[in-house]
């Protein structure tokens, strides 16, 4: 799909400002739920090469000649205004699908690490990736049916997080949610850049007058 | 004979041509690094070389006549990413399309855009 108010909004060469945020989080913990209550999903397919841990779960009984296999990514799109859009992608929740994060995370605004409270170890390795590479992310805890309440305050001793990271309870079934979820990441992202200097040097240059 | 579950069906047996025989083996782009939310603009006014081009160039240049990003393209063409890094990487060596990289978060322009983010989230 293409940006049909590009033209009209800013003359052939004006182009959208895009802005990429990850859903992350273990297998099975709401990923592509959250992206669906948000926008419509749409696969999108990477073929990678058989890696050798691949290689064991994958069965490649008479596809002898399978040297690849197929990475779906759930893929969603926002759009604020005609020149202003949001991109969702869903990281693969298998391990062996970590060498995909990397191109996933490239430029990134930032992530929602989905947690579920009775799986909350599922969600350490994606905490530990956003950390290491200082992207900014929120944790959103998924109010599952039946999974037991927990407070924010043991959901961030138990993942060991910092404590400007911000954690939101959020049910991935409803837009609402989703949405203050998403605002969350966004307001977060806005602070943590604000204090890094790179982003300071270039938001201070002063707006030219009207 | 293999068991039943041991067969691949329908999908399941992966595309009639492998994606990879459209773009004759090549694994990797050659260029510049594409985003998955860089914007790609079909340049206008430019002929395709026919004897250069596949029905796939041709699809993607279509889609591109109005500024269409990387993901989008390969999500409505159902091509994997791969395949089409490389159709883009063979159509920006022939200038038929031109490359606009998404601008790093550090560097967006000032906060405004990332408070118009919020403010438009809020009215969903």
């Amino acid at each position: 799909m293409a940006y049909a108010g590009s033209d009209q909004a800013g003359g052939p060469g004006r182009v959208p400002v895009t802005i990429k945020i990850l859903i992350a989080g273990g297998f099975g913990v709401g990923k592509t739920t959250l992206v669906g209550s948000l926008t419509e999903i749409r696969p999108l397919r990477t073929e990678e090469p058989l890696s050798e841990p691949g290689a064991a779960v994958d069965r490649l009984d008479g596809v002898e000649r399978k040297t690849t296999t197929t990475v779906a990514l759930d893929f969603g799109r926002i759009t604020i205004r005609d020149n202003l859009v949001i991109y969702l992608f869903g990281t693969p929740g298998q391990e062996r699908f970590w060498f995909m994060w990397d191109e996933l995370a490239r430029g990134a605004l930032g992530a929602i690490v989905m947690a579920d409270t009775r799986r909350l170890a599922d969600s350490f390795a994606s905490v530990d990736y956003f950390e290491q590479r200082g992207i900014p992310f929120v944790v959103g805890v998924n109010c599952f049916d039946g999974a037991r309440r927990y407070r924010p305050d043991s959901v961030r001793s138990a993942l060991d997080l910092d404590p400007e990271v911000p954690i939101v309870l959020c049910d991935a079934r409803q837009r609402p949610s989703c949405r203050d979820a998403l605002i969350a990441l966004v307001e977060h992202a806005l602070e943590v850049l604000r204090d890094r200097p790179e982003y300071a040097a270039e938001a201070r240059t002063p707006e030219p007058a009207p | 004979m293999p068991s039943p579950e041991d067969q691949y069906l329908d999908e399941a047996a992966g595309p009639v041509v492998r994606p990879y025989a459209l773009i004759r083996g090549r694994t990797r782009a050659t260029g510049e690094w594409l985003d998955l939310i860089a914007i790609i603009t079909a340049v206008r006014g430019v002929r395709p070389d026919p004897s250069e081009m596949g029905p796939e160039h041709l699809d993607v240049l279509r889609m591109c006549r109005l500024p269409t990003s990387v993901a989008d393209i390969a999500a409505d063409l159902d091509l994997p990413l791969g395949v089409v890094r490389i159709l883009l990487g063979d159509l920006q060596e022939q200038r038929l399309i031109s490359i606009h990289h998404p601008i790093p978060p550090a560097r967006l322009p000032d906060a405004r855009v990332l408070r118009e983010v919020v403010d438009g989230l809020r009215r969903l």
